[in-house]
């Protein structure tokens, strides 16, 4: 197989006024995670799709498993698995025949395609309602449902969207041991995700999309870096205003503190590592001040990317679906009931 | 374990239409017994459809040449019911775009007219299904084929053929319009139009002047007619033909566009 799963370059599509992607490049080489992140309305859905085969570009290219998904969309098609919000199982049909069905599609023979389903159905710990029709399932069988039907080929390139929203812990520590085992044989793997923490633990590298674009992109670590400096983490006692703390401080930061008043707890942004702390003490004792717990630490990845595409909601405009345009947000109300279920 | 079982199959694999043709329809078959409103308007409707006419309107209507009115009436309740049963293939094509069915079926190598032609193929099977038992409630309230089995026969083959054209049409409307319920309003009131204002239920002959000419090039009114000739004797080849030539339009027209409909359905 060609060196890279991915490549996408300066992808573009609008939607009538809607910009959904303004120019996207991005890599994943075979046998990798990447984790792509970003908030609502950011285009992760608008790009996943173009990749997926199901929507084309209005600029740019991009290769999946080595062919133009523009100009060989079945020889991408016969090498992608899909599962997400956009990507459905049928509720009138058992687990067990909705995945015999896409079995059959992918173009296994019956045996071959039931045996699959019956392996999928136990990896997936679905065993109990394979008999069952999916409508009687809760959103995380469904879910989970909707994994293995992606996973039923054995695709080398696996398109993943927000794969353990809607899941118990039970069910994503399995998902993410599945997807584990998945990589270790060699799978390449885009996944979107809200929770950072997925992320962190599964992509080796990340993507930040924001408005179309792509913001940030590299390792966890770089993100990381990338947000500036360490954070100061300070404890208010109980009784005592965190606002004081932050006041006394936020000449020493390099940014506004972050204050969290219910748990009377700051975030300072700060250079220069612990040679700070000396200086910070000094100036609590000189306000007259209380600390019950101080930390100096690297920033995590959520205020990375916090950091990177702004403050969260509200600020930049009103909280879109996800841009896939007008028509389609109104076309798919069924995705939010069904992952709300 | 996470084997490869699937990908040795998978390169080079010829595009197998028929195969994915029929993994569809059994699909679709599946949820004919499994949804409860396909299946009320596969099994109740028809039955009401031949009981009510019959009873309700029976008594009322005499149609000269006819001793039965059942032997007048079946063939278009029959084409009544296929209409409404094709009008749940629009809201179902409908709600396979808004549930994210479509895009599953889109994501894998199959051909994109598999997934319609799928979907035909499974109502033509219902059809065949509604129109056996129309005509065996018909017959145990005294309905007799009056031109022999040949004929009989070939009034089920029309009766399915325009059962083809109904559900064709609804695949477009439901593509078109993309909302369920839209679907299922845009493909009943064709039907609920073009039945009542054709020699259906009463002789165009019974109508004002200015919707007989209407009546009179009804698509309904020459398909009832070609079936009417069919069941009840009488020349037979020209309605037939023109009955053919009506639904060969209709699906030359609609088959293509509902193809290329599908095809951009989820890309806008």
């Amino acid at each position: 197989m060609a060196a890279a799963a991915i490549v996408a370059e300066g992808l573009g599509k609008r939607f009538g006024p809607v910009v959904a992607l303004a120019g996207v490049d991005l890599e994943l080489p075979a046998g990798g995670v990447l984790g792509v992140l970003g908030p609502n309305g950011a285009g992760k859905t608008t790009l996943v799709r173009i990749l997926a085969t199901l929507l084309t570009p209005d600029r740019g290219r991009a290769r999946v498993a080595g062919f133009d998904v523009a100009e060989h969309p079945q020889a991408v098609r016969r090498r992608i698995g899909l599962s997400g919000q956009y990507a459905a199982v049928d509720p009138f049909l058992t687990g067990q025949e909705n995945l015999i069905m896409i079995g059959r599609l992918y173009g296994l023979p019956p045996r071959r395609a039931r045996r699959r389903a019956a392996d999928l159905i136990g990896q997936l710990e679905l065993a109990g309602a394979a008999g069952r029709l999916v409508r009687t399932y809760s959103g995380g069988m469904r879910r989970r449902l909707d994994v293995a039907a992606g996973l039923l080929a054995a695709p080398p390139v696996l398109f993943l969207d927000e794969p353990t929203t809607g899941l118990d812990p039970r069910g994503r520590l399995a998902l993410w041991r599945l997807l584990g085992e998945l990589t270790a044989r060699g799978t390449s793997v885009l996944l979107t995700t809200q929770y950072i923490e997925e992320a962190e633990r599964l992509a080796g590298m990340i993507v930040i999309i924001d408005h179309g674009q792509v913001i940030a992109s590299g390792t966890p670590g770089q993100l990381q870096s990338r947000a500036g400096g360490d954070r100061l983490d300070l404890q208010s006692p109980p009784g005592q205003d965190p606002r004081q703390l932050a006041e006394a401080l936020s000449a020493l930061g390099t940014a506004e503190p972050a204050i969290d008043e219910a748990v009377g707890r700051v975030v300072l942004p700060v250079a220069g590592g612990p040679g700070v702390l000396p200086e910070v003490a000094a100036r609590l004792a000189a306000a007259g001040l209380q600390v019950s717990g101080l930390a100096l630490r690297r920033p995590t990845l959520e205020e990375a990317f916090l950091a990177l595409t702004g403050p969260p909601p509200s600020r930049t405009r009103p909280p879109p679906h996800d841009a896939t345009g007008p028509p389609a947000a109104t076309a798919r109300p069924a995705h939010r009931t069904r992952s709300a279920r | 374990m996470i084997t490869a079982a699937g990908t040795a199959a998978l390169p080079g694999r010829p595009a197998p239409m028929l195969a994915d043709t029929a993994t569809i329809t059994g699909r679709n078959l599946r949820r004919l017994v499994r949804v409860p409103t396909l299946l009320v308007f596969a099994t109740v409707q028809p039955v009401l459809f031949v009981l009510l006419f019959t009873y309700a309107f029976g008594g009322a209507i005499h149609v000269p040449g006819v001793t039965r009115y059942i032997d007048y009436l079946l063939p278009g309740i029959v084409v009544l019911a296929i209409g409404f049963g094709a009008s749940q293939t629009g809201v179902a094509i409908a709600e396979d775009l808004t549930t994210g069915m479509i895009d599953r079926f889109r994501s894998l190598p199959i051909n994109a007219a598999a997934v319609l032609a799928g979907r035909v193929a499974a109502d033509a099977l219902r059809n065949l299904f509604v129109t056996g038992l129309m005509i065996g409630v018909a017959a145990a309230i005294g309905f007799r084929f009056h031109a022999g089995p040949a004929a009989a026969l070939a009034a089920v083959a029309l009766a399915v053929a325009t059962g083809l054209a109904f559900s064709w049409l609804n695949l477009l409307l439901g593509l078109a319009v993309r909302d369920p319920e839209s679907a299922g309003l845009a493909g009943l009131f064709p039907v609920i139009i073009l039945f009542f204002t054709s020699s259906a239920l009463v002789p165009v002959a019974t109508m004002p002047g200015w919707l007989q000419a209407f009546a009179k090039a009804n698509p309904v009114t020459v398909i009832t007619g070609a079936l009417r000739a069919l069941c009840l004797g009488g020349p037979a080849t020209r309605p037939v033909a023109e009955a053919t030539a009506w639904l060969f339009g209709l699906l030359a027209v609609t088959i293509p566009v509902a193809v290329a409909r599908y095809r951009h359905a989820a890309s806008t």
